[in-house]
């Protein structure tokens, strides 16, 4: 117990945020991960203990680092210092402070070091046309690069759509074949946190996860961490009621748009994107800030296909449908067909069961007066 | 024995009257301002924005099971449902618009016949064809209740309300009946107003079928501006690939045709909608019928008949008890 008192001590002094905030993100965490709040306790024992933080080699291709940014700008207390502190961020082409020949050894070295053991961050699409000849970093092709990190990483993170699916690189033409993490390192596991930008929550959720556990979490088929994109926004959506009611805003600032009602007419995404937009939004600002909540449509940029794909005012596929969305068959006649029609058989099917018997009863008896007589 | 033959002879000369007699009521035409619907069943998304619309603009209320009060749960046409969705499945049911393996969303709501078997067999003209719109009209006022509208209609859209004491025949009527008259007013029926997708779309007959023919003269994967709302003035368009359509347009020859025609990329058969050749019930029934009353022959036939067995009968001959 008292070391684990000193624990958090050390760890106070070391990120400069108090024990009691600590162990309230942790537990945050937790619940939006779904796991139980004896979670959150492992946890904050396995950030706290600075043997556990596994060495990251982070790679950007070819993107805008608006998933740094995003996770950089993530909720207080000043995360920046906990994710740097929660693993030990040994590459980083933007926030490194070093350069050059410098950092780049130091990568080789880390890489070397640490073999099998680190983990590996993608940010960023991969051109694979000409040789990868698109993006170079350090006199390498990022393709080459992303080849030679991946080979012995403990686990690999895909950060943000342009490292998960190709993102906006990849649109038509994708003159330099712009392509995801997971179809470039084909055989192997990636785990993807889409997003233009993505939440950094998923990120971080996703990296504790990791880092309590030692194993990676359930996973679909797109490599998304069911926690965070098992569920399409439509279905978590708080304008859903209005689109189950046929109230439909029409164009920017008309009456429906003004009472926030449902954006679909207008090009929302949301009913074939996989997201938890709904219930963390963006910022943690609260107030309902992220797209639909301040009117926009959304535009899935976190599904590939949708985001940069489908025009911004091309109507979705409503990709499923739960309750209330309940729908008959084709055959279903509802109460005063079908079931009347069926239990009309069935008395009447008794009915001639009993004739019958009756009949073939009173035969039989026939038959033996006759023998008898 | 003689008597016998003379039916025989009687009810065989009626046949021959009948098979050579008036010309066969052919199908009705088109009203000269039909108006109706389009659904394309590959726009619908299932969302059912047009079954609340439709209960709003008629006033009726939703129909709950099994105590889940939240939300309508409708299963077929009744009284207090003009129009629903239904869904065919098969297999997995994961791909719209596949006939194996897929699922596609069907609207169910009155056709508004171009013959209408409903208006043919009602005793009184409770249902009426509008002159002008072809809107098929039910008037509760001399509705008698006999339900014969209900066997006269192909598509089972009458709905008598026998949860009632004084129940009465409820079916759409366009959104145009007494107390709402949308479409006399300019406007556009219900659904067609709320579809997001313009899975229904409203307009005039003809318009309709133009649109659906450009429709089925699309490519699989042709890019094609979807209209909404009224297609002679749409509120707006949404673009789309086209689905692999059946060349098929139901209600263009369908027992005479519909003002409401359905599209989709799954065939009808699978869509619950009834073995139907071209001509209308309504046409062979009442060419029949109006054959057998033609210069009122077979009450004539009937009266020479029995006027001959009762003096036959009643008359001087020795043998009048044998029969």
């Amino acid at each position: 117990m008292a070391e684990r008192e000193t624990d958090f001590s050390d760890l106070e002094r070391r990120l400069g945020v108090s024990r009691r905030t600590f162990l309230k993100f942790c537990t945050g965490v937790a619940a939006s991960l779904g796991l139980p709040s004896g979670a959150a306790m492992a946890m904050a024992k396995a950030v706290a203990d600075p043997k556990k933080r596994p060495p990251v080699i982070w790679l950007h291709g070819q993107e805008c680092t608006g998933p740094s940014e995003s996770l950089l700008r993530s909720e207080q207390p000043s995360l920046e210092h906990l994710i740097l502190d929660l693993i030990s961020l040994d590459y980083h082409q933007t926030l490194d402070a070093g350069a050059g020949h410098q950092v780049e050894q130091t990568k080789k070295r880390v890489m070397a070091e640490n073999r099998g053991k680190y983990l590996l961050v993608i940010e960023g699409a991969i051109p694979v046309k000409e040789n990868g000849n698109f993006c170079k970093i350090a006199g390498e092709t990022m393709l080459h690069l992303t080849h030679e990190a991946a080979e012995h990483a403990a686990a690999i993170v895909a950060f943000g759509s342009c490292a998960s699916w190709g993102g906006v690189q990849s649109a038509a033409p994708n003159p330099t074949g712009a392509q995801g993490a997971p179809q470039v390192l084909k055989g192997k596991t990636v785990v993807t946190i889409p997003g233009c930008p993505p939440n950094p929550a998923n990120f971080i959720g996703t990296v504790l996860y990791f880092v309590t556990y030692g194993k990676l979490p359930p996973i679909d088929d797109k490599g998304r961490p069911k926690w965070a994109y098992g569920r399409l926004i439509h279905e978590n959506c708080y304008r859903r009621p209005h689109f189950d009611a046929g109230r439909f805003a029409t164009e920017f600032g008309d009456e429906g748009h003004r009472k926030g009602w449902c954006l679909y007419k207008l090009g929302c995404k949301g009913p074939e994107t996989y997201n938890n937009c709904p219930s963390l939004e963006y910022n943690n600002v609260g107030g309902g800030v992220w797209p639909i909540g301040v009117g926009h449509p959304c535009f899935g940029c976190s599904e590939g296909g949708v985001g940069f794909e489908k025009p911004m005012f091309a109507l979705s596929d409503v990709l499923t449908h739960t309750p209330p969305n309940m729908f008959p068959e084709i055959a279903d006649r509802g109460e005063a067909g079908g079931v009347g029609a069926g239990a009309a058989a069935l008395a009447g099917a008794a009915v001639g069961a009993a004739l019958g018997a009756t009949a073939m009863a009173a035969r039989k008896v026939d038959e033996k007066d006759r023998e008898q007589g | 024995m003689k008597r016998r033959d003379f039916l025989k002879a009687a009810l065989g000369g009626t046949a021959l009257a009948a098979s050579a007699g008036a010309e066969a009521r052919p199908n009705l035409e088109p009203a000269p301002e039909a108006v109706g619907m389009l659904f394309d069943a590959t726009l619908c998304v299932g969302c059912k924005a047009c079954v609340s619309a439709c209960k709003q603009v008629n006033g009726m209320p939703p129909e709950i099971e099994g105590g889940n009060a939240a939300w309508d749960s409708a299963r077929d046409l009744s009284g207090d449902t003009l129009n629903v969705i239904k869904v065919y499945r098969n297999g997995s049911a994961a791909v719209k618009d596949a006939e194996v393996d897929g699922f596609c969303f069907e609207k169910r709501s009155c056709m508004h016949c171009v013959d209408p078997g409903c208006v043919s067999v009602c005793p009184c003209t409770a249902m009426r064809r509008d002159p002008v719109t072809g809107i098929v009209t039910h008037h509760p006022d001399v509705c008698i209740g006999c339900r014969n509208c209900m066997v006269g209609c192909p598509y089972n859209v009458p709905q008598f309300e026998y949860d009632k004491l004084f129940g009465q025949i409820h079916k759409c009527q366009l959104c145009n009946q007494a107390g709402v008259e949308r479409i006399d007013k300019g406007g556009m029926t219900g659904c067609a107003e709320a579809c997001p997708t313009g899975a229904t779309l409203f307009g005039s007959r003809a318009a309709l079928l133009e649109e659906a023919k450009r429709r089925m003269a699309l490519k699989p994967g042709d890019v094609y501006p979807y209209p909404r709302g009224d297609v002679r003035k749409p509120d707006s368009f949404h673009e789309k690939a086209a689905p692999a359509y059946k060349r098929h347009i139901w209600g263009e020859k369908e027992a005479g045709g519909t003002n409401v025609l359905h599209i989709s990329a799954v065939s009808f058969d699978k869509l619950g909608m009834p073995p139907l050749g071209e001509r209308s019930a309504a046409s062979i029934a009442e060419s029949v019928q109006h054959t057998i009353y033609n210069y009122m022959a077979l009450p004539a036939i009937a009266l020479a008949g029995l006027t001959y067995v009762v003096r036959r009968n009643s008359g001087d001959g020795d043998e009048g008890g044998e029969s």
